[in-house]
């Protein structure tokens, strides 16, 4: 067990997340049980509604669990204050969203400074140039968000998350709005910073292909854990994916 | 249409809260100011028609000058006592009783000091016995020439009672008398529209307030029964002949409130100016708060758009909008204005006039009218260009991500400064041509053009002051902000530049005129020494012409001259004029010399002029003038000299001889010059000793002088500053507007920063930073503007005699500062709701 927490760099003990009460209550998790390996790349797939994103809330600080304990590397993050769980973010967690992950006002590298500004840190130069060179911005450093495409925009939302290298990153459909090109860039970058830097990331997606990127897949379903996956190819992950109903049945 | 407009109106209740409040406090100023006045002139009414109901009619002389109570009657005109046997001999008369009326009776109360008024009269009258209106309180009415009877109010508030030995300054010196009685009025009151009264015996009275015995200034009379008033008025006018003004008692009653009311009807224009203001920074407030809002729907308009609405009906949406908003906000802008006219003018009535018998409050058409006028048009005013802004929305936008495209400012620029431009000539014309309606739009006018001006300064200014914030994070982040819309900012800041221009621009006009005169009098006046008063009512303080003389034989004294002053009618027009008692002596304690003919002692039918009074009438030494004074018949003055303005008081100076028939008939100034040698330490006991039975004046140095003489101006800035104080408070509700709907715009952007780890604190004080920034740009703009406003008046007004450019750099660093505390302010809300905001029910907000 504690060789196990060690290696977790995120971990859900019993999570049960219910929006609302009594009648109209909504129970979006029920009693998932997760722990994400450092340094591994974790896929969260699920139909519509599974409770995906709830669950990556959750582990992430960003929404407080009903029942149950997450924990981010050793923090115990439910019961933390605002102030709390805003150091946590701020120092532990980066965040890449689907959409609008910059601000309008700041620059390509100021966007990507921005966590680090805030707590006052300095990047490792030599850790920047890497992660700059591997997202390929040099040139558009100076740019502001309006200037950029989307898929230059999600590159900027990676290298912003890996720069203050976070105990674990959450990304939620990173791709979503990109077109399959671009989205197999973020994806290459977000893999590669796993497999070479060590990098944490836990990535919720509806997309095979990028789950195929993943090291481990875990399936949701009408908010319960039901299968996992590792290192799975995408035929592997559709085929899960069309007996998920089956696999709801029988849990 | 109309349904989803409304509804999308009732879903957003904050918005419409917040650019509703600026109309309501828009429409609170101006509907307060008519109920106010409302009120104010039917109490006084009610005063006058109890002053006169038991006059069937009152018979007075026609007055040898027209000039209202409100604008410093000082001698009413007389009636011989025979007249009064004339008048009751007309068939139908029941009574006739000669009345003595005149203001200028002033006690001086148990501490020593004159009782104040600063407004209504100080009468000094003839005891004619209880009536119905007038009812005794304690003691009696005075019988013996040592006795005078006191309204209750005014023998309160000297802190006198019955037995007390009283001084009062009349037409003569200070004099004692005994008190022997108080009275009051029916219905319990203690004064009349807090005049004071004091009451002599007829020949006390008619010596001491007429200087004259056996006359009066009015004759009251009383019908027979049977006899209608207005049939008696015309047989007393036949029968008297012409040179009388007869009416009936309500005819006096309509005409004495007549005059009170044109006093109102002024005080009511000056506070509507005030009004138009306010409204005016309204109008950016909510012409700001609609652009954000269109700009916020783009994605909905444009989705109107595309599901058929025409451009007309985009428009109309957003004009029915601010109709709705209008209407509401002027509901309760006039429900509010009553409360606070109704509030001031028990204030007044308390406070003010000793006593004012309020009628009750009530709710006038002008009011309502006005309200419902300015507040629906104000709105619908400023809406009218956001809502043309939005029926340009094309139909795709509904499918893009909602970007405000930076629209180029070189048009706005452009017209900025053109509209600029033409305000400056409409100020240049209207200096020129000294119309204030011209100069007031001018400034207006300028406003608009500054304000169109201002995105285009906003850049460079705004990341200049925001680079004082930049060392931390929250500070760099408000600071791009507070840049991101030029536009949005700028209106923002212009609605405070307003205010603080207009106080900026009266400060440096004041200080400028206070300087300057001060310098002037500085250079002018040789006289070490002045006896003089502060003046706070109409009527200016006095004191005993006997001190001039005494004054004169304090050792280490060189020369010493008294100056009388009083309006009169000179070539047909009211004016101020002055007499000296010596013009020689005045010249010597002046230290003047003439410009033409001489400055020595004048006779009888002589006078001297400054340089631009005789330029304005034409006359140079050797030409006449005629002069009616307050008594006496009109009489013809040959021009003796001129001297250059400043170098003696006044523009019109006349002999001694003159003083005598003014209204005013004891000197208001008297200046004392020193022997070589002498100190104003040695001699300023002596001379105050001897003004100490004149509680009005006291003697003082120069520079007290001076300071005295010029305290009005200082007490304009403080009355400014307090009735733009509304125009500021605005337009700081236009700060927490935008910051609000600036807040609820970037909600998804604060999400984004919280979740990357923002704090709390450093989210509010990115807030801070940003409205701190867009308050003292607003600030800067409108120092630098008033400044230079207040620079044009002073060079417009060099030929006036203020020469003196004077910036009050203190108190506009005071403003820049209480902007900045004023930015802190107007944070708070905003602030508080993004720090409080759900971070993730952020990042998802659409
Ligand atoms: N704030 C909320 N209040 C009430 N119910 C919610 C809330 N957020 C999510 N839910 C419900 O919880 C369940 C899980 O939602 P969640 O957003 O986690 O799904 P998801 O797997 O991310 O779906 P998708 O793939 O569509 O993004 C859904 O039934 C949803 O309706
Ligand atoms: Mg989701």
């Amino acid at each position: 067990m504690t060789a196990q927490s060690q290696a977790a760099a995120a971990r859900a003990d019993d999570v049960w997340k219910v929006y609302g009460t009594g009648e109209a209550g909504v129970t979006a998790l029920r009693g998932v049980s997760l722990s994400v390996g450092r340094g591994r790349f974790t896929a969260i797939m699920g139909p519509s509604g599974s409770g995906k994103s709830t669950l990556m809330h959750c582990l992430a600080g960003l929404d407080t669990v009903t029942r149950g304990e997450v924990f981010v590397g050793d923090t115990r993050v439910s019961g933390l204050g605002d102030k709390a769980l805003t150091r946590l973010r701020r120092d532990k967690i980066g965040f890449i969203f689907q959409q609008f992950n910059l601000l309008p006002t700041l620059t390509a590298e100021e966007n990507i400074r921005l966590p680090l500004d805030i707590a006052g840190r300095k990047a490792d130069p030599q850790w920047w140039d890497t992660v700059i060179a591997t997202v390929g911005l040099a040139d558009r450093l100076r740019h502001r968000p309006a200037q950029l495409s989307g898929g230059q925009q999600q590159r900027v939302a990676c290298a912003r998350a890996l720069v203050g290298r976070p105990e674990v990153i959450f990304a939620d459909e990173p791709t979503g709005n990109l077109d399959s090109r671009s989205g197999a860039e973020v994806l290459g970058f977000l893999r590669d910073s796993v497999r070479a830097h060590g990098q944490t990331i836990v990535m919720v997606t509806h997309d095979p292909v990028a789950a195929s990127y993943a090291d481990r897949v875990v399936f949701l379903a009408d908010g319960a854990l039901v299968s996992e996956l590792d290192d799975p190819t995408a035929e592997d992950v559709l085929d899960t994916m069309k007996h998920l109903d089956v696999l709801v049945g029988a849990a | 249409m109309l349904r989803a407009t409304l509804k999308s109106l009732l879903a957003r209740k904050l918005r419409l809260v917040l650019s509703g409040l600026a109309v309501v406090l828009g429409v609170m100023f101006v509907s307060g100011s008519f109920v106010l006045t409302d009120t104010l002139s039917r109490s006084f009414d009610k005063v006058f028609g109890d002053v006169y109901a038991l006059t069937d009619v009152g018979v007075s002389a026609a007055p040898k000058l027209d000039v209202g109570e409100m604008d410093g009657e000082t001698a009413p005109a007389t009636l011989p006592a025979a007249v009064v046997e004339r008048v009751r001999a007309v068939p139908g008369v029941a009574s006739a009783t000669g009345l003595v009326a005149a203001d200028g009776a002033r006690v001086i109360g148990a501490d020593g000091k004159v009782l104040q008024s600063f407004g209504p009269p100080r009468l000094g009258e003839n005891w004619t016995g209880e009536n119905e209106l007038l009812q005794l309180r304690s003691g009696r009415g005075p019988q013996a020439d040592d006795e005078i009877a006191l309204n209750a109010d005014a023998a309160a508030r000297a802190g006198l009672a019955v037995g007390d030995s009283v001084g009062v300054l009349t037409l003569a010196p200070k004099q004692q008398f005994t008190l022997v009685g108080t009275f009051g009025y029916s219905g319990g009151r203690d004064s009349l529209g807090g005049s004071q009264e004091v009451m002599f015996t007829t020949p006390v009275a008619q010596r001491l307030m007429l200087g004259e015995p056996g006359v009066f200034t009015e004759i009251t009379v009383t019908a027979a029964d049977g006899v209608a008033p207005a049939e008696l008025r015309d047989d007393i006018a036949a029968a008297l002949g012409a040179g009388f003004q007869v009416r009936t008692g309500e005819q006096l009653a309509e005409d004495s409130a007549a005059g009170l009311q044109e006093g109102l009807s002024f005080f009511t224009r000056i506070l509507l100016g005030f009004a138009a203001v306010a409204l005016f920074v309204g109008i950016f407030l909510i012409l700001n708060t609609f652009s954000i809002i269109v700009a916020q729907r783009t994605r909905e308009l444009a989705l109107l758009r595309a599901l058929g609405a025409n451009r007309r009906q985009v428009i109309g949406s957003v004009l029915v909008e601010a109709l709705v908003i209008g209407f509401v906000a002027a509901i309760l802008g006039l429900a509010a204005g009553v409360g606070a006219g109704a509030a001031l003018a028990w204030a007044f009535g308390t406070f003010g006039a000793g006593g004012l018998q309020l009628a009750g409050v009530g709710l006038p058409m002008s009011a309502v009218v006005s309200a419902f006028a300015v507040g629906v048009v104000v709105t619908v005013v400023a809406a009218v260009l956001p809502a043309i802004r939005a029926s340009r929305i094309p139909p795709v936008a509904a499918l893009q991500e909602v970007a405000t495209p930076d629209r180029p400012l070189t048009a706005i620029s452009v017209a900025g400064a053109l509209v600029t431009a033409a305000g400056g000539a409409g100020l240049a014309l209207g200096m020129a041509q000294e119309s204030l309606t011209l100069l007031f739009g001018g400034v207006l006018t300028v406003f608009i053009g500054v304000a169109l001006l201002t995105p285009l300064v906003s850049r460079p200014v705004v990341g200049a002051l925001g680079r004082l914030f930049a060392w931390s994070v929250p500070g760099r982040l408000g600071r791009l902000n507070s840049g991101r819309n030029p536009r949005r900012t700028a209106i923002t800041a212009a609605a405070l530049m307003v205010g603080i221009a207009l106080v900026t621009g009266v400060t440096v006009v004041m200080d400028s005129a206070k300087s300057s005169l001060a310098a002037q009098a500085e250079d002018a006046i040789k006289a070490e020494v002045m006896i003089s008063g502060e003046q706070t009512g109409p009527r200016p303080p006095t004191f005993d012409a006997a001190v001039l003389e005494r004054a004169a034989a304090v050792p280490g004294v060189r020369a010493v001259a008294g100056v009388w002053n009083d309006v009169a009618e000179v070539g047909g027009e009211l004016q101020y004029v002055n007499a000296a008692d010596d013009l020689a002596r005045l010249a010597d304690v002046y230290g003047a010399t003439a410009a033409t003919g001489s400055l020595a002692t004048l006779r009888p039918d002589q006078a001297v002029l400054s340089t631009d009074e005789a330029a304005e009438r034409g006359l140079a030494v050797g030409a006449t003038m005629t002069v009616q004074l307050a008594k006496g018949e009109e009489r013809t003055y040959t021009v003796a000299g001129t001297y250059a303005d400043g170098d003696l008081p006044g523009s019109i100076l006349l002999p001694a001889a003159a003083a005598a028939d003014f209204g005013i008939a004891q000197p208001v100034l008297g200046f004392v010059r020193l022997a070589d040698g002498a100190t104003v330490a040695s001699v300023l006991p002596a001379v105050s000793a001897l003004v100490a039975d004149s509680p009005e004046v006291s003697a003082i140095d120069r520079s007290a002088f001076i300071e005295q003489q010029t305290a009005g101006f200082d007490q304009v800035i403080t009355m400014i500053q307090i009735l733009l104080g509304l125009a500021i408070l605005i337009a700081v509700l236009g700060v927490v507007n935008t910051l609000a709907l600036s807040v609820l715009e970037r909600t998804r952007e604060l999400g984004l920063l919280r979740a990357v780890g923002l704090g709390r604190a450093q989210t509010m004080r990115m807030i801070t930073v940003e409205a701190v920034v867009i308050a003292v740009f607003g600030a800067l703009l409108g120092v630098v503007v008033g400044a230079g406003l207040g620079w044009a008046m002073v060079e417009g007004l060099s030929s006036e005699g203020i020469d003196k450019l004077v910036l009050p750099w203190q108190q506009m660093g005071v403003y820049l500062g209480l902007a900045a505390l004023v930015g802190v302010v107007a944070a708070v809300v905003p602030s508080i709701r993004a720090a409080r905001l759900n971070v993730l029910g952020a990042i998802a907000h659409e």
